[in-house]
């Protein structure tokens, strides 16, 4: 029998509808390479009992002719995403052993179309950070080797220090390595600057964030209310519409969730981009870029162009402001949204002599360092004397941010093409040392989207000299996913699939 | 601007997180590379510009003001690390 794990989400639901395979198959396929996989550290817990029971009772519902859009698809889910009676932690020491009871809207909707639950993935902690290092399971090891290192030198590297191996990116880092590990036939993801598309184009799959309001943030955890997104990160451009169709959809439950329909993504795949017009924004050109990515970026565009799309320069001239401006928004939000985390109600507790001893021991203790870093950093923008210096600067930035944008489209562009990331994966530890700032650039091509509210798609669009893959990143019009789709399998048709033998 | 070791100490309080006095130099240096880099955000005229609130336009949307959910005190307190009776266990706040 082939390999059931190599399948793409698509593959394997034809499979599925012809009865090539079952549910419960696939899904035994998926937990035993996730078994083999576990010095990897995609997953933070697995849950092959109810995987096996979704999978049966998938099984049985297609038996009685009953079957969803993505029944039997067996996925993995962001550990920030609430899933009832199953431990969510954010990847967060605070979280402890919480047991939601609840599930969360995004994922509540992917189960209602059928799919089946592999685990829980690792992330960075609450979501920050843009290498999975500072999830309190540890790393996670990209399944893409580094350059020139063999499968001896990759293994013993695994079985010690994982120092040389490369980050999948992040924040989520386990849900793009499990995608590109093939441990799942798809992921969730959330993306707050870049957590979607920076870990895609780490590893070679393809994640798209949607325009904010898109997917309810109804029980995922809160990062940056105005900027957290809930997305897929897939196999294909086609696996990412699929999953974002069932992801996406209004939820009274989040106010900022939009009352609109969602369109059936799948069928803009593939649709002809002839007579659309394409941004190349100036700006992205920033100091210091390697040759190799400049040249990826020319190449996604002459893909573009020999499939009839318009290719237009085009200037988004506070590109450069994003980054800062969301170094402010992004911790003022953070530490007013993980002001909940006090010992109190759920998670952990340290005893202190009094409540507010107790809260800053807990909170101390349940913390890890970037997390207390950005809540002080949102503590002091926030603070009096310093509230309109920083924070109401920050915001009046991001009203230029948007308003760049909208001049562009105002001029007939339909969607802007970008690199995805300054550098392909760098290695895990390599930025131990480095200031802050220095990992918070890995987002500044990301981050803008975010700022706003559009959506982005990264896929892979070519390779760096030593062979790791590069990912490029179409922007669109507010809820106008569709021609992001359709301009993807484009690219996607050129450039192919990034796989991976397994070596782990 | 940036931030001395003072006022470093002074945030931790304010965020309620315990900062060892060991960590302060460090946790300062952090602060200030970022309040370094975000800096350069001074040179953008924001006369006349209105701070975002809403990242899509739209009108926050209204409900009817009536009970939707409830009644699961069971459900609310299972999490917790200290619970009696449905309720949260916290030192003693008011003397």
């Amino acid at each position: 029998m082939t390999d059931l794990t190599a399948l793409t989400l698509d593959e394997a639901r034809k499979g599925l509808i012809e009865g090539k395979f079952t549910s419960v198959e696939l899904t035994k396929a998926h937990l035993t390479a996730m078994e083999a996989a576990r010095p990897l550290n995609a997953y933070v817990l697995e849950t092959p009992e109810k995987a096996l029971e979704m999978a049966a009772a998938s099984d049985a519902r297609r038996a009685n002719g009953k079957a969803g859009r993505l029944e039997g698809i067996p996925l993995g889910i962001k550990d920030l995403f609430a899933t009832e009676g199953t431990r969510t932690t954010a990847c967060s020491r605070i979280l402890g052993n919480f047991v939601p009871k609840y599930e969360s809207t995004v994922t509540s909707q992917l189960f209602r179309d059928g799919a089946v639950m592999l685990g829980k993935l690792n992330n960075d902690e609450f979501a920050m950070g843009s290498s999975n290092e500072t999830s309190a399971f540890g790393p996670v090891v990209n399944p893409l080797k580094p350059a020139n290192w063999d499968t001896a030198k990759a293994k013993s590297a695994l079985a010690s220090d994982r120092k040389g191996l490369l980050v999948p990116g992040g924040s989520s880092g386990g849900s793009s390595a499990a995608v590109a590990a093939n441990l799942c036939l798809g992921a969730t993801a959330t993306d707050t600057g870049g957590s979607i598309r920076q870990p895609a184009a780490f590893t070679g799959t393809v994640g798209i964030k949607p325009t904010y309001g898109r997917c309810s943030r109804w029980g995922i955890v809160a990062f940056a209310s105005s900027l957290d997104q809930a997305g897929p990160i897939a196999k294909t451009v086609r696996d990412a519409a699929v999953l974002l169709t069932s992801m996406a959809g209004h939820d009274p439950k989040d106010s900022t969730s939009v009352e609109m329909a969602v369109p059936d993504f799948e069928a803009a795949v593939g649709k002809s981009v002839a007579g659309k017009t394409i941004g190349i924004p100036k700006e992205y050109r920033v100091d210091g870029m390697p040759a190799e990515i400049e040249a990826l970026w020319h190449k996604g565009a002459e893909m573009l162009k020999a499939a009839g799309a318009k290719v237009v320069d085009v200037s988004l001239p506070h590109t450069k402001y994003a980054l800062p401006a969301y170094y402010i928004v992004a911790p003022a939000e953070a530490s007013s949204n993980l002001a909940r985390y006090d010992g109190v109600r759920y998670g952990l507790r340290v005893p202190g002599k009094d409540i507010v001893d107790l809260y800053e021991k807990t909170r101390a203790a349940g913390f890890g360092r970037e997390v207390k870093r950005r809540i002080m950093i949102g503590t002091y923008v926030l603070s009096a004397g310093y509230y309109d210096a920083y924070y109401l600067r920050a915001q009046k930035i991001r009203t230029l941010i948007k308003k760049d944008f909208e001049d562009v489209y105002a001029q007939g562009v339909d969607a802007i093409l970008t690199p995805a990331t300054p550098s392909a994966a760098f290695g895990i530890a390599e930025k131990a040392d480095a200031d802050p700032v220095e990992m918070y650039l890995n987002d500044i091509f990301t981050v803008t989207v975010n700022m706003a509210g559009l959506p982005g798609l990264a896929l892979p669009g070519g390779t760096d000299a030593s062979g790791l893959p590069l990912g490029l990143q179409l922007i669109g019009r507010p809820f106008d996913e569709e021609t992001l789709f359709s301009l993807g399998s484009v690219i996607e048709d050129q450039v192919g699939r990034v796989t991976t033998a397994k070596w782990w | 601007m940036s931030v001395d070791a003072a006022t470093v100490r002074r945030i931790a309080r304010l965020s309620r997180i315990e900062l060892p006095e060991a960590d302060v130099p460090v946790m300062q240096g952090e602060i200030n590379a970022i309040l370094g880099f975000v800096e350069q955000l001074g040179e953008v005229n924001v006369d006349g510009v209105e701070p975002m609130t809403s990242v899509t336009p739209m009108a926050l949307k209204m409900r009817e003001d009536v009970v939707t959910d409830g009644e699961k005190a069971a459900l609310v307190t299972a999490n917790a690390p200290q619970s009696e009776d449905n309720y949260f266990l916290v030192p003693k706040v008011v003397e």
